[in-house]
């Protein structure tokens, strides 16, 4: 378990890096390496340079406004998760992160990183697609914004180009009479979730008028399914059993050897039960709050 | 006096080194080693028609690549069948290179010598070997139809069918009032030890000697396969194991592939050569346990005593039989554990399949045979509406009929004869902790908030301490200091600390004077190993034999320095005085006057010297003595000594989810006398760990082309520090054993073996509260299956409230 040959550069500047990018069709970005470096040892991946941005100035920052939440590159999982400005603007955002791997995995891992691995398996890039969120890369054409919903383009597969580096991510603020909750069951704790669900659900005087949901590990791209009309403004069981039937229409769970699709299906129907009534409670309680 | 530490928790010795990350492993030895790797066969089944390594040779950093083309003599022979048996009648071992065929996917076919690993890889990768593919014969099932044959020369792929009765099982099972069939069925796992196999080897030209470092179980068995296969007398060859990251059984195998590649390595080249295994290759080339399919046929009386039972098994060996069919033997008799079964008769067929090969782990067929046995008691229990634990009851050996003799032969060639145990008081101690009687109370409670529960309960009987020998020696130096050496290995269970107990209550001398070196066949040529719950039952008894010589030649020479009789001595913190006198003589200074000295070398030791010391009408050292304060003495037992245990488990079944949640964990434990319940209790504690993983979370995944689909820690589930119960709540029973010294009985083993059988029966019992049909007949289980398991018994069950 040792890679194969690479060249290894640790450029100071961004220019440098994107110039150490452009000039190797093979190269590799190196941030966290939480998932690259087990592909490298495992000789499932052999880029023929790692372009290391550890060394790049002003890419760990964390800041929260009205706005939202706007993550660097470099920003670790562990920072954002225990960010007291994150969980007040943007309360999902430290609800998925608890669950993403184990707390050695998040003291390394980024989160920039993990929305440009693009994994259906993995918390942020369904969070970033659910909230409507985007990343900035940055390449030899400058600086763009890619939207979530055009990011996520096939299993493990984003619309970066090979030249471009994400240098930050935005994450919209909770909107007035909102609620979020996050669940995800998984085989072990830590583990990638055999199903896990988001929900954003928006109130008005009570009742439910607009929810959606997030799905993890029930599709090749992170999911996120409408689920406003299914509800019809409650969240009763019946209500809940139509938006669960609304999402398994869309969703596409496969079996492997930890869950069958029936299993995966049956938690994306549970989880969605759970977790739209409790971002529905959340919703409520937030509505309240800032009434008073 | 001081204190007797045999029986105290006293602090491991081991744990400040290895918290601290100062443990020294295989891979910390030699660090200017040149570095090994080994291409593994990427098909389950397939005749290797030629390999080509031109490729290699230019590669900078490559000092070796040889292929089963390059190894001469009793190196390209077969691996050595280490437990041979009357009934394996085909047995099969690999070669150290494959020769012509694999047969499992991770087979060793080409060995590189490289200045790292590194570079050794990137030559592994430029070998190019052109195969023909055989299909591959993979799960039991596979392996009964006998479609397709793994081993060519083998029909029906059978490699041993054996049989054991004792009464006529068959008859008595026709005339019982009751009858069950039950078909029963445990996957694969594997031990999984932190630290994978290493081995480090160095060659002196100057001595013609070569020093061996093995991550093993047995060096003394590592020695004797090195020295054989490398052409060598054992005088040549020395084996040292330093601390081992865990074993689990899995390195007691031997010798592995690079256990003499690496030696031969670096008697050719010239060079310290090490190989250090990673995980994959762990988990595709070295062993794995537990997969057997049971069929059980019983027949009981109204009271639930068992008046026959037959039981036929089939147990997938993997690709070769090393170690013997030493597993299913275990299983075949071990099932019965406390219980005494009219008539008894078992057959097990041994079958080949293209998989990695299993050997003992943890247990070593015993959580199948428990799984077996218990799911039986359940299902009597079921059948009659009879309490479970009333069932047991009436089938167990009573306290008055030890020692017990099943009338079969155990894993070891000897009988099957319990030496004590007292199951009836056992019973009433589960009972009480994990509060039996006040369980239904709590479903109901439980059930009122939505909730299910069950409460699931398991027993088994342990065969521990198993022969032939192990021998330690004793050494008293000049200091005051005792050096002990027994031969056996350590992997972490704290050998240090309890042969020191031992030592010190023996000997009289403070705990932390006392050093142990264990593994190590400089200090201790003759062994056997590490395995089979053994070590504190063999060694502990060695060493405290050796202590007792030590002890009697100490005093010995202190009556007569001290003009006292032996019986009026005594020895505290190492020093002998006269009991009740201030005339005493430190275990030091006897040490230097044991051994009579023309010459001195420090203040002490002139004490020794010719014109100081001695009878001058004597030989300085008496005919039947000799120089030195040491002793030496051997423990070789007649039979197995039989340890015990029941664990009982309460689970809650997620109603909305079907997830797993343990919400108690009792364990009663009989290991007859203990010499340090801490460490007794920490044994247990990783078992019933082990035992989660195996109930729980662990299987290997073959696909049915023989790749093993979840080779790495991401998909092969072991249990997390959080997936194991927060609290295991233990009781211990002490029957002392009358086969050694210290009445001890092994632990080792104890804690894994009745999991899936407790986990399986508290699963089910929470499932039967609303849906009577349900059973568990197939261990692990996950909650994907249990899902499946309750829509197959009560349909449309699934509904979110």
């Amino acid at each position: 378990m040792k890679p194969a040959p690479f060249d290894y550069v640790r450029p100071g500047s961004l220019g440098e890096a994107l110039q150490a990018l452009a000039g190797h069709p093979e190269a590799k970005v190196l941030a966290g390496g939480q998932s690259l470096v087990p592909l490298l040892s495992m000789r499932l991946a052999a880029p023929a340079v790692l372009v290391d941005i550890n060394g790049l100035p002003d890419l760990d920052h964390v800041r929260a406004d009205a706005d939202g939440v706007r993550i660097g590159a470099l920003a670790r999982h562990a920072q954002v998760l225990r960010d007291p400005d994150v969980a007040r603007v943007q309360p999902l955002v430290p609800l998925a992160l608890a669950d993403v791997a184990h707390a050695t995995i998040r003291n390394r891992g980024t989160t920039v990183g993990s929305l440009v691995h693009a994994d259906a398996a993995a918390e942020m890039p369904m969070v970033l697609r659910l909230l409507d969120g985007s990343v900035d890369v940055v390449g030899p054409q400058g600086r763009r914004t890619i939207a979530a919903d055009d990011l996520y383009v096939g299993p493990l597969e984003s619309s970066l180009h090979h030249d471009e580096i994400a240098v930050e991510a935005f994450f919209p603020a909770l909107a007035g009479g909102s609620g979020v909750a996050f669940e995800e069951i998984a085989r072990r704790h830590g583990d990638y979730a055999m199903c896990g669900v988001a929900a954003v659900v928006a109130v008005e005087d009570g009742r439910v008028v607009s929810a959606r949901a997030g799905y993890l590990s029930v599709s090749d791209v992170p999911a996120v399914v409408d689920l406003t009309e299914a509800l019809d403004g409650e969240t009763t069981p019946a209500a809940l059993a139509r938006a669960a039937d609304a999402a398994l229409a869309v969703l596409e769970p496969e079996t492997d050897i930890h869950a069958t699709a029936d299993y995966r299906a049956h938690l994306a129907r549970v989880l969605t039960a759970r977790v739209v009534t409790a971002a529905h409670q959340h919703a409520r309680q937030h509505a309240r709050q800032e009434q008073s | 006096m001081s204190a007797k530490l045999v029986g105290a928790k006293v602090q491991r010795v081991e744990d400040d080194r290895f918290v601290r990350g100062n443990g020294r492993y295989v891979d910390d030895v030699a660090p200017d080693a040149l570095h090994a790797a080994v291409l593994r066969s990427p098909h389950a089944h397939a005749r290797i028609l030629s390999i080509d390594v031109d490729a290699v040779l230019d590669l900078d950093g490559v000092h070796a690549v040889w292929t089963h083309e390059d190894l001469e003599g009793a190196m390209a022979e077969p691996l050595p069948l280490l437990i041979p048996h009357p009934t394996l009648t085909h047995g099969r071992t690999q070669y150290a290179l494959a020769k012509d065929e694999v047969n499992h996917v991770g087979e060793a076919i080409a060995f590189v010598v490289a200045t790292d690993r590194y570079v050794a890889e990137d030559a592994l990768a430029r070998i190019v070997v052109d195969y023909e593919l055989l299909p591959a014969v993979v799960g039991i099932e596979a392996a009964r139809a006998a479609d397709l044959l793994v081993h060519e020369d083998v029909p029906g792929n059978v490699a041993a069918t054996t049989e054991q009765s004792n009464g006529d099982a068959p008859a008595a099972i026709a005339a019982a009032p009751h009858r069950l069939a039950l078909d029963l069925q445990i996957e694969r796992s594997a031990c999984m030890p932190m630290e994978g196999r290493g081995v480090v080897a160095r060659w002196d030209p100057d001595q013609g000697r070569l020093q061996v470092w093995s991550s093993t179980q047995t060096s003394t068995g590592v020695r004797a396969a090195v020295a054989a296969k490398l052409g060598l007398d054992l005088g040549q060859v020395d084996v040292i194991t330093p601390d081992v990251g865990g074993g689990f059984g899995v390195k007691i195998v031997h010798p592995w592939p690079e256990e003499l590649l690496v030696p031969l390595a670096a008697q050719r080249l010239g060079r310290a050569v090490k190989f250090t295994e990673d995980r994959r290759e762990h988990f595709i080339s070295s062993a794995h346990e537990r997969a057997q399919v049971h069929h059980v046929e019983v027949g009981f009386d109204d009271d639930g005593r068992v008046l026959g039972l037959d039981v036929r098994f089939w147990h997938d060996h993997g690709a070769y039989t090393p170690y013997g069919l030493i597993v299913p033997i275990i299983t075949s008799t071990q099932l019965l554990g406390p219980y005494k079964p009219g008539a008894y008769r078992v057959r097990f067929d041994s079958l080949y399949t293209n998989t990695v090969i299993v050997t003992p782990y943890r247990g070593a067929g015993r959580p199948q045979g428990c799984f077996v046995m218990e799911r039986t008691m359940d299902a009597i229990a079921a059948e009659l509406g009879m309490d479970r634990a009333e069932v047991r009851a009436a089938n167990f050996i009573q306290p008055d009929e030890f020692p017990y003799d099943h009338g079969l032969i155990f894993q070891d060639g000897r009988e099957l004869e319990y030496d004590s145990g007292d199951y009836p008081a056992m019973l009433e101690k589960i009972k009480e902790l994990v509060d039996w009687d006040g369980f239904p109370a709590f479903r109901e409670q439980q059930a009122a908030l939505g909730k299910r529960v069950g409460l699931g309960l398991a027993c088994y009987v342990e065969g521990t301490g198993v022969g032939p020998y192990e021998g330690a020696h004793v050494h008293i130096e000049t200091s005051g200091k005792v050096k002990v050496a027994t031969g056996l290995t350590t992997q972490g269970q704290g050998h240090q600390t309890a042969f020191a107990q031992i030592v010190a209550d023996e000997l009289g001398v403070r705990f932390e004077d006392v050093e142990i070196t264990t593994g190590d066949t400089r200090r201790m040529p003759y062994a056997v190993g590490t395995f089979a719950s053994r070590a504190a039952v063999m060694s502990g008894s060695a060493i405290h034999l050796a202590a007792k010589r030590t002890k009697e030649k100490a005093l010995r020479i202190a009556a007569d320095a001290l003009e006292a009789d032996v019986e009026d001595l005594e020895i505290v913190d190492g020093v002998v005085s006269v009991k009740g006198t201030e005339s005493s003589i430190p275990l030091g200074t006897i040490a230097v006057l044991s051994n009579p000295l023309r010459y001195a070398f420090d203040e002490a030791s002139k004490a020794a010297t010719q014109f100081n010391v001695g009878d001058p009408d004597k030989p300085p050292v008496a005919e039947d003595d000799e120089p030195g304060l040491e002793g030496k003495d051997f423990y070789s037992p007649p039979r197995s000594t039989f340890a015990s245990g029941m664990h009982a488990v309460i689970v809650e079944t997620d109603v909305d989810t079907a997830e797993i949640r343990i919400l108690k964990y009792a364990v009663v434990h009989d290991c007859g006398h203990l010499i340090n319940p801490m460490i007794v209790e920490g044994q247990i504690h990783g078992g019933v760990a082990q035992g989660v993983g195996g109930a729980l979370y662990e299987r290997m995944a073959y696909d049915e082309s023989g790749q093993l689909l979840n080779a790495s820690f991401m998909d092969f589930l072991m249990p997390y520090v959080t997936e194991v119960p927060t609290s295991i709540e233990i009781d211990h029973l002490e029957t002392p054993s009358p086969l050694n010294p210290l009445g001890i009985k092994g632990a080792g083993e104890a804690g894994v073996i009745p999991g899936s059988a407790a986990f399986a029966a508290a699963i089910e019992d929470a499932e039967r509260a609303v849906s009577p049909t349900f059973g568990i007949t197939a261990m692990p289980i996950s909650p994907s299956e249990l899902f499946a398991l309750r829509a197959a018994h009560v349909p449309h069950a699934q509904e979110p409230k």
